[in-house]
């Protein structure tokens, strides 16, 4: 796996907040029913969580998950382990009408840290990010300025958001221009 | 810029989360229909001033599609649903006759 | 001449002197000062020209509604023109020029439209510029262009960054004057998250200007003390600076902010355009004052009798030694005082009403100043500057009585609340016909989501006007939503204000009441735009009865201030011209933003490298840094041939096409959409989606599949891999991943949601590379791995797993090109991995990438069709001759039934063929192929079109394919095709497939 590379090599900004590309990702799409046992006990034993409620994240030992939509789970697992954990959830769900897709390498994810980090995404996503709005376990699926992104919180003033490689040194532009010192709102904290 | 409750996620997105998706409760025909049928299906819409029926799809979000009852000249918003059926729930039909007690739209009232 | 004063100033830091230039002439003013009142502060009452006659402008208010006081502002990436003097705060450095005027402000040969004005009446344009056509172009144009227009357009690009800010509040309070204070303090009390915003830099309104005593305390005093109330509540934000510029459905709302604009050395974003969601809103925005119509209105010195009294106590500047006043309620005469005060001159206050005013007009009295009750101005004498005012009597035709020498004359036609924002989403008006304006009615809010109202107004934007009554009403808004919003905490009490009895206004409309041609000639409505009130009596008399059609035909309301001070006066005319009330006459249409704001705003980060998302693949640096020159395909960039040296492009595709051929080449093809679709329905569902069979697809094997919509049309194309019995992975186009997975999903979410099946859009998972040639196999074979990619371990038209080199791939044999060829699939973060390693690979084949256009010649020499070429939305598969892709076994897919319907059956539909020129030359692109006669139009018959043209290096000649009435009928006849210059050219109808017929090259 030497060769592979992330889509910003972890490119870094700092400004009032800072932009960091975390590297690869272990991210696996399954979509099933998320209410069955085959699915529960398939999240289980791949990441140690529980399938979480709508629009939540639940965390385990070896990785988290995240309600993606009814019937869509992502699994967030360490990039090395991520086959490993692709083969775990498709022999647990073989017997049930499920897709688990290996979607690792069609994703980026940036860190947004510091005292800024919640006025520098509502710079770009339509989203109230108040801590009464903003739950600290909630994953939101939304836009960063003009491309369908996710993020999450990994602590209370740092996020980290989710949009397709594709699209990473867009979404790096106009986080590091959200950032950038001056362009500071003092609204959310 | 409106907003609509994604009835599959509980988002309320806003107008730049969503994707409109043209008219609700649209009936399928295919091969063995006649042509008047097939025409109907394919060009002929409703375009009231009032209660309509349309479908949406969260595309900047959960990605699926869903069904909202509204008025097209005030903007209120009856309800959102499910978009696997094949009519609007009775609630949101209530909904609607409280405000436009002899509101019709296609074959519902 | 107007000039600072010894006293006054109570926005001023005087211990700050602040330098700054106004048609490049050094002045100075102080810290806290606008533009305008430092202009003023200088004696440059003239701050420029009118739009039409060039006429001297000076500054006529203080704040947002000013229509005359526009500057170019800045130099280079800072130029901004239209820049109004009344809200531009001065800083040191500042630099403005005034606009409409050549060759200078003093001096400017426009006015000489001034002095022909009498000839430029309402219309004059429609009128005179109807014909000759030709006279557009060289007269009109030319001259219209040279007189109109008012600041310059920027010539170099903004230097300033903006940016937008989502925010969410219950309650969202426009405006800071006391009303907004109080309303905002009392939603925080009941709990609500409020925002106060107030568009200028300080907070408290007209309040501390007007006087009077709040709570005990002077209106000053209380507006600090509220403000810092404010500020210690967590659940309350304010911000000033920061203007509401729009109000839209379901609580949206614009906020206009502007950080930098009063200091533009500090860093950061000049603009924040806040896009607010708000439960509900207060509008707490005030009123504006009206001017009054009388000959000699627009000279410069004459202005709103509350601007005077602002530029005095606010900015301690007298607009003039010798005041009149002339007005029809008793505001004004707070104006009378202030400047008796200060220690100017009042020569003599003409009331319009007979009977005359309350117990302001007796405090005036009793400091002295003269008090003309029933009297007017019949005219205003001066030119650049006011010298006199001669008086009438309202009541008459204005002979006149008396002349007055004055330099100002200060005018107050009551009082107009702002309603804009009310009004922007639909909240409506009526009229008041005790205060002569139109208040919005409470009643008939603009309605959100849920059918409630979601806007309530608080202050003298509700109409009243005195200050007990502005803080009640202002309290009861703020009460009334946060209880609207779900919260009912305890607001305290309302603060009570003196409530100085006033005399009620008069509504006077012309002045004086008779005057006649002569005088309503220089009667000004629209002081940006020229109109005039003969103006807006003309379009009426022409019958131009809609408001809103003699908006457009006057111009009135139509300049950069919307008509904030002439709507009312203007409608009013027109009311009594077409001798109806006004409420039946009614408003033109209220829309947003409020004043105009920057273009930069609204554009916010999108500019420059982030204007729109550009779509890399893992590949991208390396074509970059290899020259590649790009094409958009739709949001991604994708070579289109990677020139040499200074090779051309054409070079440089025939380059690539024929080292391919020869050789071997290397396609980047990473951009094709790549959907999974997996379930025990998979097969059916497929069926549906394609025209041909799918479900009869074998694991292992690939089939090209095309797509159609219920119209019958092509939407798309692409190669099926079946995965196993349960999984499919479906190729669509470049540019159609996102649409055709939303369509997949919107089948299955919304017609057959009982079908077990899952779709995955996994584009991006993998890079994708094909390697195309006679030695493309040995290329990936010196690789190594253990995947056999022999004739015979990977057929043509199958798939397989496994290891090429130490790479994860899949590989699938298809070609597009008609060569021998493998697309490679690996994941996207090897990409660039496995990409380097092919080049390496290959070095002793002469391996080398190729482009989309060596891509595209290369599969019209093969006579494949390209989704977007012969395609355009109203092509079927039939007319491509595909009958081959369509499945005549399934009783259904999309599409189906529409090509059953007669017109799609029709013989006479254009079919696809190829063409060859005769010459050897290249068809131009957009060529039609014309017919005998011509049409009704007298265009020449048309029989058919190209829809791909090409050089083939291959056959070294120009190719095309192209749809053509009875082509299959007519293979070898030759046909002609237009092209620009009106001659044409001809060429041999041949079957579209110009390369190895046989396809033995790519199944070897």
């Amino acid at each position: 796996m030497s060769k592979a590379v992330s889509a910003l090599s972890g490119a870094k900004f700092a400004g009032f907040a800072t932009v960091t590309e975390t590297g690869l990702r272990g991210m696996i799409t399954v979509r099933g029913d998320l209410a069955s046992k085959e699915m529960a006990a398939a999240v289980k034993s791949a990441t140690g969580a529980g399938v979480p409620d709508q629009r939540k994240v639940s965390v385990g030992d070896k990785g988290k998950v995240a309600w993606m939509s009814p019937d869509e789970l992502l699994v967030v697992v360490e990039y090395a382990t991520v086959l490993d954990t692709v083969a775990t959830l498709t022999t647990a769900l073989a017997g049930s009408h499920a897709l688990v897709a290996n979607v690792s390498d069609a994703r980026a994810v940036f860190e947004i840290s510091g005292e800024g980090s919640r006025d520098a995404l509502a710079k770009l996503a339509p989203v109230d990010l108040s801590k009464s709005a903003f739950a600290p376990d909630e994953i939101r699926r939304t836009r960063i300025a003009q491309v369908p992104a996710a993020f999450w919180q990994t602590g209370d003033s740092c996020f980290e958001v989710i949009c397709f490689r594709s699209v990473a040194q867009y979404v790096f532009d106009v986080l590091r221009l959200s950032v950038t010192n001056g362009g500071e709102v003092h609204h959310l904290v | 810029m409106l907003t609509l409750q994604c009835p599959y996620c509980g988002v309320w997105a806003e107008e730049t989360e969503l994707h409109a998706e043209g008219e609700a409760h649209l009936k399928r025909f295919g091969p063995g229909s006649s042509d008047d049928e097939f025409e109907s299906y394919l060009f002929m819409r409703e375009n009231p001033k009032g209660v309509h029926f349309e479908r949406w799809r969260h595309s900047n979000g959960c990605g699926k599609f869903f069904h909202a009852a509204r008025s097209t000249t005030t903007l209120e918003v009856f309800g959102t649903y499910s978009a696997q059926t094949l009519e609007p729930p009775q609630d949101i039909k209530d909904k609607i006759s409280a405000k436009y007690p002899n509101w019709s739209w296609r074959d519902f009232s | 001449m107007s000039t600072r004063l010894t006293s006054g100033g109570r926005l001023l830091n005087k211990s700050k002197q602040v330098s700054f230039s106004f048609n490049g002439k050094k002045l100075t003013g102080y810290e806290g000062d606008t533009l305008a009142s430092a202009l003023l502060a200088n004696d440059q009452m003239l701050m420029g020209r009118s739009f039409k006659y060039h006429r001297p402008r000076g500054v006529v208010a203080s704040g947002a509604e000013e229509p005359n006081a526009l500057v170019n502002l800045g130099a280079g990436g800072k130029f901004e023109p239209n820049q109004r003097a009344t809200t531009t705060e001065l800083y040191d450095g500042l630099s403005a020029t005034s606009q409409n005027h050549w060759p200078s402000l003093e001096f400017d040969v426009g006015v000489a439209n001034n002095y022909a004005a009498r000839f430029l009446p309402a219309g004059f344009y429609y009128k005179t510029f109807m014909a000759p056509r030709a006279a557009w172009k060289h007269v009109f144009e030319p001259i219209v262009r040279q007189s109109a227009g008012l600041g310059k357009a920027p010539k170099d690009r903004d230097a300033d960054r903006y940016e937008h800010y989502y925010a969410f509040f219950d309650v969202v309070v426009v405006g800071g004057g006391v009303a907004g204070l109080q309303a905002a303090k009392a939603a925080g009390q009941a709990g609500a998250k409020v925002l106060l915003m107030e568009q200028t830099a300080h907070w408290g309104g007209r309040a501390p200007v007007d006087g009077g005593e709040i709570d005990g305390k002077s209106a000053e005093d209380f507006v600090n003390a509220t403000v810092a109330e404010l500020n210690a509540m967590d659940n309350v934000t304010i911000r000033s600076r920061m203007m509401g510029a729009g109000v839209y459905d379901h609580g949206y709302m614009l906020g206009y902010e502007r950080l930098t604009d009063h200091a533009p050395a500090v860093a950061g974003p000049r603009h924040r355009l806040w896009r607010i969601r708000a439960k509900q809103i207060v509008t707490a925005t005030g009123a504006i004052e009206r001017p009054l119509s009388f000959a000699g209105n627009d000279i410069p010195g004459v202005m709103l009798a509350s601007a005077v009294r602002d530029y005095s106590v606010n900015f301690g500047v007298s607009s003039g030694d010798r005041t009149v006043v002339v007005t029809n309620n008793d505001d004004a005469y707070r104006t009378a005082i202030a400047l008796k005060n200060a220690g100017l001159e009042v020569p003599v206050i003409l009331d319009a009403r007979a009977t005359g005013g309350g117990a302001l007009a007796d405090e005036a009295k009793a400091l002295g100043i003269r008090v003309e009750n029933g009297k007017a101005i019949a005219k205003v004498k001066g030119g650049k500057r006011v010298t006199g005012v001669a008086i009438c009597a309202q009541a008459g035709e204005g002979a006149v009585l008396e002349e007055i020498m004055c330099d100002a004359v200060a005018m107050s036609g009551g009082w107009s609340p702002v309603v804009h924002l009310w009004s922007h989403c639909g909240g409506k008006l009526i009229w008041d016909e005790t205060q002569a304006h139109f208040r919005p009615d409470p009643d008939r809010a603009p309605t959100s989501h849920d059918g409630n109202g979601f806007v309530v107004t608080a202050g003298t934007a509700s109409g009243p006007l005195l200050t007990g009554d502005v803080l009640a009403d202002a309290q009861s808004a703020g009460i009334a939503v946060a209880k609207a919003a779900g919260f009912d905490g305890a607001a305290g009490a309302a603060p009570s204000a003196e409530a100085q009895a006033e005399a009620g206004m008069e509504p006077v409309w012309l002045m004086p009441q008779g005057a006649g041609p002569k005088l309503r000639m220089k009667a000004w409505l629209d002081y940006q735009n020229d109109v005039k009130v003969s103006d807006v009596k003309l379009a009426a008399q022409e019958g131009y009865e809609s408001v809103e059609h003699t908006k457009r035909y006057t111009t009135l309301g139509m300049a950069t201030d919307q008509g904030k001070l002439s709507n009312i006066n203007g409608l009013a005319v027109l009311s009594d011209a077409l001798n109806q009330p006004i409420p039946a006459t009614g408003t033109t249409t209220f829309r947003p933003p409020y004043t105009p704001i920057s273009m930069g705003s609204i554009a916010g980060e999108a500019r420059d490298e982030a204007f729109q998302p550009l779509r890399r693949t893992p590949i991208h640096d390396w074509h970059e840094a290899n020259g590649a020159f790009f094409e958009p395909v739709g949001q991604w960039r994708r070579p289109y041939c990677f020139p040499r040296g200074s090779e051309s492009h054409a070079d440089a595709v025939t380059r690539e096409i024929n080292q391919t051929r020869k050789s071997v080449g290397l396609l980047d093809a990473s951009t094709l959409g790549k959907i999974i679709v997996k379930g025990p329905d998979a097969g059916k569902f497929l069926d549906m989606m394609y025209t041909n069979m799918m479900s009869t697809l074998k694991p292992g094997k690939c089939r090209y599949g095309l797509m159609c919509n219920e119209n019958g049309f092509l939407i798309d194309d692409g190669v099926v891999a079946r995965i196993d019995e349960d999984t499919f992975l479906c190729h669509t186009t470049t540019g159609g991943a996102e649409r055709i997975h939303g369509w997949m999903e919107d089948w299955l979410q919304c017609e057959w949601w009982d079908w077990e099946v899952f779709t995955a859009n996994v584009t991006e998972q993998y890079a994708q590379i094909a390697v195309v040639g006679p030695n493309a196999r040995k290329v990936i074979e010196k690789l190594g791995g253990e995947m056999d990619v022999s004739k015979e371990g990977l057929a043509f038209m199958s798939w397989k797993d496994g290891k090429i080199g130490d790479f994860d791939a899949r590989a699938y044999r298809i070609s597009f090109s008609g060569e021998l060829s493998y697309e490679i699939a690996v994941p996207a973060s090897q990409g660039r991995a496995f990409w380097d390693a092919l080049l390496a690979a290959g070095e002793e084949f002469g391996i080398m990438p190729y482009g989309t256009e060596a891509l595209h010649v290369m599969r019209a020499e093969k006579g494949f069709i390209m989704i977007g070429d012969e395609t355009d939305g109203t092509i079927i598969p039939q007319d491509l001759n595909m009958q081959w892709a369509i499945s005549k076994k399934k009783e259904d897919f999309l599409g189906k039934r529409a090509q059953l319907r007669d017109h799609m059956a029709s013989p006479d539909r254009w079919k696809l063929a190829g063409f060859e020129t005769v010459d050897g030359s290249v068809i131009p692109d957009g060529s039609y192929i014309v017919a005998s006669g011509s049409n009704a139009n007298n265009q020449r018959n048309v029989q058919g079109r190209v829809t791909s043209t090409y050089y083939s290096p291959t056959l070294d000649r120009g190719i095309a394919m192209g749809l053509l009435h009875n082509a299959l009928d007519r293979m070898g006849e030759v046909v002609e095709f237009n092209k620009v210059d009106g001659s044409t050219v001809k060429a041999k109808v041949v079957d579209p497939v110009f390369y190895d017929k046989d396809g033995e090259k790519q199944n070897v």
